[in-house]
């Protein structure tokens, strides 16, 4: 318990309390979790924009943006300057209300999802004792924001874009939800602090062996698809499609798609590592005592952002390496197989659970 | 059953052959050595052109300062694009007779598309693409070559 952030949250609260009434106080840590949010998310798009470049330039045996800075590193810098003086072009027949609306629906759904992540112990806006099931729920909302701004662009290649992206996302929901139910049902509990502590022992991808591996699988795949990535990316298609739901939006606004894109990827990754590889938990093993200590040294806030990483580096993989599914090869994988194997790998964990097959 | 042997033997090669393609590309990702990305302009000094590469149309000339350009105007007949002018003019050669000999060999290669027409179509094999490939001038007045050197003449045939 070296690094703690509870105490440095509830100190901050217990001086807030002194100067201000209760409904103030509540008011200031809900702005201060919104700047602290939103840099992150500047800061986190910013980098993952500059890894994927990165990455797929390697996957490609190409060396990626290397004039801009050293190694390119501030070519992301450059890039957003671009994008910031973009005129915002409102194209004529749009529906202006909608149109504009769609790219803030969307970056909610993934602050709204950002806000539940626990990062460390105490670092963690909201600990609802349904972390999963909100976290279920919100982050099928960035779909609105698809169909809006789809719809709302009165193009057919958005509303096409749109409405591919809504029959992946009904679809890839189900496979993600349950395997949040096999993870649960394993856990014993919905809350993601509670989650986590129980991995203190070893990860739930050890703990719960093979059907935590399949669950961890079919979950990698079906956030990659839930978050509308490569090889699942038909939504916005840019060799049939131009670029899907956002081929109206320019500047500030398609810089929101973006960055919301990349953000989703960043929080599926994340949720699997707080689901499967422990979330902030060190890697424990059983009872190699010293082992233990010397991970704990390692900051939490290192662990996270490490296997957080390593997904999104995973899901870059798989983006850079299969070609684009078609809607019908799409709607396949996932009702004919995905589906069926998580409801089986469902039934199989909970027999494990009961037969007290795990470690 | 047999359908779900079916079922589950897709399911599996279907796996199979995915992580078949990410070690490819995990590959190379692991291997940042082997990257085939050409750095132009500091790799100028080892910059390695292919002799096939169609930079721009020269007419060799030997030590002797000869060329093997008839003047037939066969070249500027077949160019789509009015890229090559051949002026000549008549001589008297020793036996007195007057002949047709090139005067100037006029290439514009701000109109050329390089589709090697011309010199496919040569009967005397007299023109040529170069790999040279730096021809950005400030004005295009400069991209109006002339091909044969200054007092250059017709090789003799051996």
């Amino acid at each position: 318990m070296i690094y703690d952030f509870s105490k440095l949250t509830s100190s901050l609260d217990q001086l807030l309390l002194s100067v201000l009434p209760p409904f103030w106080v509540l008011l200031v840590e809900a702005l201060l979790v919104l700047i602290a949010g939103l840099a992150a998310f500047a800061v986190l798009g910013m980098i993952l924009v500059y890894m994927e470049r990165k990455v797929c330039a390697f996957f490609q045996v190409r060396l990626g943006p290397n004039r801009v800075g050293k190694w390119g590193t501030l070519q992301l810098i450059a890039d957003m300057l671009k994008l910031l003086t973009k005129e915002l072009v409102t194209p004529r027949g749009v529906d202006v209300l909608l149109y504009n609306v769609a790219p803030f629906i969307i970056i909610m759904a993934a602050f709204l999802s950002f806000g539940a992540l626990p990062f460390a112990r105490g670092l963690h806006a909201i600990d609802f004792n349904i972390g999963v099931f909100y976290l279920m729920a919100v982050s099928s909302l960035a779909v609105l924001g698809i169909l809006l701004g789809g719809w709302a662009s009165n193009n057919k290649y958005t509303v096409i874009g749109a409405m591919r992206s809504g029959a992946q996302v009904v679809s890839y929901e189900l496979s993600v939800g349950l395997t949040y139910i096999t993870m649960v049902a394993f856990a014993g509990t919905m809350q993601l602090s509670g989650i986590v502590e129980a991995q203190a022992d070893g990860w739930f991808l050890f703990k719960g062996h093979l059907p935590a591996l399949i669950a961890f699988v079919v979950f990698l795949i079906a956030s990659t698809a839930e978050a509308n990535r490569g090889p699942f990316d038909l939504a916005e298609a840019e060799s049939e499609l131009i670029a899907g739901y956002h081929t109206e939006y320019s500047g500030l606004r398609f810089a929101f798609f973006y960055l919301a894109e990349y953000l989703n990827m960043f929080i599926g990754a994340a949720i699997a590592a707080t689901l499967f590889l422990g979330g902030w938990m060190p890697l424990h093993i059983g009872s190699w005592e010293a082992f233990n200590a010397v991970m704990d040294f390692i900051p939490p806030i290192v662990w996270f952002f490490g296997k957080t990483f390593l997904l999104v580096w995973v899901t870059m993989w798989f983006k850079w390496t299969f070609p684009r599914l078609r809607i019908d090869q799409l709607l396949t994988l996932e009702w004919k197989y995905l589906m069926p194997v998580s409801f089986f790998n469902l039934l199989l964990m909970t027999v494990i659970i009961l037969l007290g097959w795990h470690f | 059953m047999r359908g779900l042997k079916k079922y589950l033997s897709g399911l599996f090669q279907g796996v199979r052959s995915l992580l078949q393609g990410m070690s490819v590309t995990g590959y190379h990702f692991f291997h940042p050595r082997e990257i085939v990305t050409q750095q132009y302009p500091e790799n100028r000094a080892t910059l390695e052109i292919f002799e096939r590469s169609k930079g721009e149309l020269t007419m060799p000339h030997n030590e002797l300062n000869e060329h093997k350009c008839t003047a037939c105007g066969i070249c500027q007949m077949v160019c789509p694009n009015g890229t090559i002018t051949v002026l000549s003019k008549t001589e008297q050669n020793e036996d007195g007779k007057s002949k047709k000999v090139l005067d100037r060999y006029i290439y514009r290669l701000d109109q050329c598309t390089f589709c090697a027409l011309c010199v496919k179509n040569c009967p005397s094999d007299a023109i040529t693409f170069a790999p040279t490939f730096e021809n950005a001038v400030y004005t295009r007045a400069l991209l109006t070559k002339q091909l044969n050197k200054e007092g250059s003449k017709l090789q003799k045939k051996s």
